[in-house]
């Protein structure tokens, strides 16, 4: 029996290279624990009839001394990250039966390394949601209480994780999509820098703030993952190289700035605040200092990112017209069929956000709302810019509350939206952001987040072992 | 409880701006509905003409924020790449695997109506 609970990728990679067990012998007990498990979580949409095989490649990769660290490492990946041959649906109906022709750069980086592929995880369809409840294909549950919603967008990558289904999962991350469900699941979860990880063969959502990233159950983990998909890519004309911005030293005392304003109010659980606190408690006995920071704009944050996002999803979402891919009804004449496949494919969130984005980019509207929203992007990212030069790194709750009841945000869009409140701010800006568990409330796990300036990664992970003792 | 914490920060702002009370009406919605090429049904344009609402009631906030509108939208310091306007070959089995993927093929084309008004 291997001891999934306390695996790492660093300890499994050791135990195949010393012979304690194969590659082959990890997929299958994690592909046990998915057949005992995954019907009642709903993590996977599909499981991958060819893991053993893919493992098997890597026992010999391993027996011929070519194995590096994700050898052999069985990674959940998103419904909406493109693995040739392989389906993808984004968790969507308008999407059924549509095969990738290709790899998406993060997936050829990982098949590099000889990464096992275990299967594809339930989703907000096109990662709109904080729940996983706007999937078409059931909701996802929390494995540490299947009353409550495992978070989303990417609820199913991190409920593989949880449950001891996988030991590393992918997840893309526009608003919060990996760090919010990362903290419901009592996982570590990273958005790194904008650019710093190519988005070529991720289904665009927000494609000037969609990032994908890297689920894992430790800062190691993740750090090993960021470090293997990372990098400038042709396919990606956003993608950064590791010397596009400057990089601050991490072998100094860091210092940790709290935006105090933005955590007044009633808003936060309790739960969440008192573990806020001790956190910070925490960091000042590891020596870290803490400081004060004024952000005068960010409770603009939530209403600027929900007018650039749904613009941009509702250009991005324009390609599925059931002519070249996925779903297709019949309609009268060839714009009828627009109007029928568009009408059937898709579900309730992204209707919304499609006709929402389309009122936000029509003339008349355009200025008040799209001009005005990237104005004050611009100057909330130069506020976080100016509270950098005193700190290192910026600290907050990574959600206002613990995981939620399913069904109980689901009817009112709003009260849905503000799970992303202290997110969305990293993708706006595009600054790298990283959640971490801190602690939990009853038997709900908790995450605390930290943001850094572009290009810092490091003093994240950094931060994050030392609070972590890794 | 979460909306009170946002009453709270634009009572912070001293902004005697008038609220604007959004009434999107089943009209737009029809209209933005046409431009986005969606079917919806009677029961789902009263439903969004709601949800529309309360989306916009809450966005409306941005408007107060007082700053030199500035219309340069920004993304990064990064800028486009470009490459030369060649056409890349693709091997007869990537092409094979995109045309399979089309609801409706005839021979190495993808089929639609036709587009042109027949009278």
């Amino acid at each position: 029996m291997i001891d999934l609970k306390n695996l790492t990728i660093k300890k499994a990679h050791e135990d195949i290279k010393s012979g304690k067990y194969s590659a082959v012998d990890l997929t299958k007990a994690y592909l046990e624990e998915i057949k005992k498990k995954n019907p009642e979580i709903n993590a996977y949409l599909e499981v991958f009839k060819d893991a053993e095989e893919q493992a098997q490649a890597a026992d010999t990769r391993f027996k011929a001394g070519a194995a590096t660290l994700l050898t052999g490492i069985p990674f959940a990946i998103k419904d909406n990250i493109l693995i040739k041959g392989r389906r993808a649906g984004s968790a969507s109906k308008i999407l059924e039966n549509y095969h990738a022709t290709y790899d998406a750069t993060v997936i050829e980086k990982l098949k590099r390394e000889g990464a096992v592929f275990i299967g594809r995880t339930n989703m907000d369809e096109f990662a709109m949601g904080g729940s996983t409840e706007n999937s078409a294909y059931g909701v996802t549950k929390n494995p540490y209480d299947t009353e409550r919603v495992a978070g989303g967008s990417s609820g199913g990558s991190a409920a593989a994780l949880a449950m001891d289904g996988a030991l590393a999962a992918l997840g893309s991350d526009t608003g919060g999509s990996i760090r919010q469900p990362a903290s419901f699941c009592g996982l570590v979860g990273l958005k790194a820098t904008y650019g710093a990880v190519s988005r070529n063969g991720v289904m665009a959502m927000g494609s000037s703030l969609d990032q994908i990233g890297p689920f894992a159950k430790t800062v190691t983990d993740a750090e090993i993952i960021f470090n293997t998909i990372k990098g400038n890519d042709s396919l990606d004309s956003t993608t950064i190289s590791d010397t596009t911005y400057k990089t601050k030293k991490t072998d100094k005392k860091l210092t940790i700035g709290i935006p105090k304003a933005f955590l007044k109010g009633d808003g936060i659980n309790k739960d969440v605040l008192k573990n806020f606190e001790e956190s910070i408690e925490n960091f000042k006995k590891l020596g870290y200092e803490i400081k004060d920071v004024e952000l005068p704009n960010i409770a603009y944050s939530l209403p600027v990112y929900y007018v650039i996002m749904p613009a941009e999803v509702s250009s991005n979402l324009s390609r599925f017209d059931g002519v070249r891919f996925g779903l297709h009804k019949d309609g009268k004449d060839g714009i009828d069929d627009y109007f029928e496949t568009r009408g059937a494919g898709f579900g309730k969130e992204v209707r919304r956000r499609v006709l929402l984005g389309t009122y936000i980019l029509s003339s008349g509207y355009y200025d008040a709302y799209y001009n005005r929203a990237n104005a004050l992007r611009r100057v909330i990212t130069s506020d976080f810019e100016t509270a950098f030069k005193t700190v290192d790194i910026i600290l907050t709750p990574t959600t206002p509350a613990p995981a939620f009841k399913i069904g109980e945000k689901i009817s009112d869009p709003v009260a849905m939206y503000l799970e992303d409140i202290f997110t969305v701010t990293a993708n706006l800006t595009g600054m790298p952001a990283i959640s971490i568990p801190s602690g939990v409330s009853g038997k709900l796990p908790l995450g605390i987040q930290m943001t850094a300036l572009h290009g810092n990664e490091a003093l994240l992970f950094k931060a994050g072992k030392e609070f972590l003792k890794e | 409880m979460i909306i009170s914490y946002f009453i709270y920060f634009k009572l912070q702002e001293s902004d005697f701006a008038v609220t604007i009370f959004f009434m999107i009406t089943v009209t737009e919605i029809e209209k933005l509905a046409t431009l986005a090429r969606i079917k919806l049904t009677d029961a789902e344009k009263q439903g969004l003409t709601k949800e529309i609402d309360s989306i916009l009631t809450y966005i409306d906030q941005i408007k107060k924020a007082t700053l030199d509108i500035d219309h340069t939208p920004i993304v990064g310091i990064v800028h486009n790449i470009f490459r030369e306007d060649e056409s890349r070959v693709l091997p007869p089995e990537d092409r094979e695997a995109l045309l399979k993927q089309a609801p409706e093929r005839e021979g190495d084309f993808v089929a639609v109506k036709k587009i042109i008004a027949q009278d």
